[in-house]
């Protein structure tokens, strides 16, 4: 009987689920799967192929790649210095990622716009050591940084989670018994440390693919991401059955990755971000 | 040695990449120039002609009011379904879980517009419908904040508070809550922060007359940011520095105690 009771706890969160977590969803694939007019087609999903949204579609996914892979890169290191540091209050660490999150992040962008600009201060630097000024605002490039500078606390957390859950008595196990640190870091840190890595894949790769604030931002209209395209078709052209449609097939995207993380994830740990 | 140094090194490059962007908003935040890109000598102005620009102290508070209204329901939401959520079986326990990470994980342009597909059905967009919004992905926040430490607690000792004769409220205020608190509170700080930075999700359900900071900022990019927004935006940085580091301070005593 009592059971029952603290099961009904959740109750409130249930109804919130249904009603604003699954039937916006059911909303939007009602949108992506009809014309105006209300009749079904699959016309939304399969004006993916248009041109125009596979290349914005294939240039996102570029780009979402490329960024992932410089932060895993530059996080996985970082993970296991900040480990070795072997802080005594681990919420440091999310305290010194979480922090800039407190100053809006479109100013943070804007910050970095005025320092890659083409008279801006790292342009300077390089003209005083006699260097030839790099155009780096509104590229590719500015927007996979902008990203990379964004994201990176998102690999960095849940890698770092993993690591320091390591126990010393494993490491140190496998050092008596004769392992190298070479051997130490691919039989033991590595494999107990795939969990963290895939959910910081999942948390970095999905909003990059998304991102439609960044590439305004830092592209200067030029780079054109299939979230810029979804922005413009329900805030612009007001065609919101075609912007449903591609929402979906980005949802598509979003859950094949999720898949794919939770395949790969066998102890299901990695998720707990913070 | 060598490898000590360098991991400082590139501890250093790491942060210098984090805080820099912050080092330039505040550095901005005391310039006495209108553009941004020449340094004009050190000046206050900005602080105190920012108590007058309405606009902006229109949106702060707008901001304020979703973003406090929207952390404390999501805290008792949360907390409240993550005891329901322990309490059940394996699968209902799964199938919870992963409705939780829809919002976690789901394109924030997909949870956005998929919100205001529902929301123009039934209602006008407006304070609200940015609230609801925000408590959807407020709520999965503290979940995964207050589960663990619920994992942590022994069922026993709760049982026999029951046993003793303790009402369920008082043995949860006496016996779990203690343990949980922690949980529940830095869920809270996370919802706080997710609901303050964050953009797509209000632009998507928020109505004409209402603005946050983030799409007051977002409107205004073409016409130019206004010096007073660094001002504004330096302030809350530093009231969140020294709000994080006495509760580190805090919590680094109790640990020696």
């Amino acid at each position: 009987m009592f059971k029952l009771k603290k099961q009904f706890l959740a109750g409130p969160y249930i109804v919130w689920i249904i009603g604003f977590i699954l039937l916006p969803i059911v909303l939007i694939l009602f949108y992506g799967l009809s014309d105006y007019h209300g009749n079904f087609t699959f016309d939304n999903l399969l004006s993916i192929f248009d041109p125009i949204h596979m290349k914005s579609l294939l240039f996102s996914l570029r780009l979402a790649l490329i960024c992932t892979v410089i932060c895993l890169i530059l996080a996985y290191p970082l993970a296991m210095i900040l480990n070795s540091m072997h802080l005594k209050h681990q919420s440091f660490v999310v305290f010194v990622f979480v922090l800039p999150m407190w100053m809006n992040f479109m100013l943070r962008i804007l910050a970095w716009k005025l320092l890659l600009s083409n008279n801006g201060v790292i342009n300077n630097i390089l003209a005083s050591l006699g260097l030839p000024a790099i155009q780096l605002l509104n590229t590719p490039s500015a927007v996979v940084f902008g990203m990379v500078y964004d994201y990176l606390p998102f690999m960095i957390l849940p890698i770092y989670n993993a690591m320091s859950r390591i126990g010393h008595d494993i490491i140190d196990a496998a050092r008596d018994l004769g392992a190298n640190q070479v051997q130490v870091f691919f039989k033991i840190t590595m494999p107990l440390t795939i969990s963290g890595v895939l959910s910081g894949i999942i948390m970095v790769f999905v909003p990059a693919l998304t991102s439609f604030v960044i590439s305004n931002l830092l592209g200067g209209g030029k780079v054109l991401l299939i979230g810029n395209v979804i922005e413009q078709e329900f805030m612009q052209t007001m065609d919101w059955n075609l912007g449903s449609g591609l929402s979906i097939v980005l949802m598509i995207f979003v859950i094949a990755s999720m898949a794919f993380m939770n395949t790969h994830n066998k102890d299901g740990e990695g998720t707990a971000v913070w | 040695m060598v490898k000590k140094i360098g991991s400082r090194i590139y501890l250093s490059i790491i942060f210098l990449f984090l805080y820099l962007p912050i080092l330039v908003l505040i550095v901005l935040s005391f310039n006495n120039s209108k553009t941004r890109v020449k340094w004009g000598g050190f000046t206050l102005k900005w602080y105190a002609s920012l108590l007058e620009n309405e606009t902006i102290i229109e949106a702060f508070v707008m901001t304020l009011q979703i973003t406090l209204t929207a952390s404390i329901l999501a805290t008792i939401i949360g907390t409240l379904a993550a005891i329901g959520i322990h309490a059940m079986k394996s699968k209902g326990k799964a199938i919870m879980l992963g409705a939780t990470n829809i919002p976690l994980l789901n394109a924030d342009i997909v949870t956005g517009i998929s919100m205001m597909l529902l929301f123009v059905r039934f209602t006008e967009l407006g304070f609200s419908t940015v609230l609801i919004a925000h408590l959807t992905f407020d709520i999965p926040y503290v979940i995964l904040n207050v589960l663990p430490k619920l994992n942590q607690t022994s069922k026993y000792a709760y049982e026999a508070a029951l046993d003793l004769g303790a009402t369920p409220l008082y043995a949860f205020y006496k016996i779990v809550w203690p343990d949980i608190r922690p949980g529940v509170f830095s869920g809270f700080l996370m919802a706080v922060t997710m609901s303050l930075d964050d953009f797509s999700i209000t632009y998507f359900t928020k109505g004409a007359g209402v603005n946050t900071l983030s799409t007051m900022i977002y409107t205004e990019l073409r016409k130019g940011i206004k010096p007073e927004m660094y001002a504004l935006s330096t302030i809350l940085f530093g009231i969140a520095l020294i709000l994080l580091l006495v509760m580190n301070y805090r919590s680094s005593k109790k640990a020696i105690n």
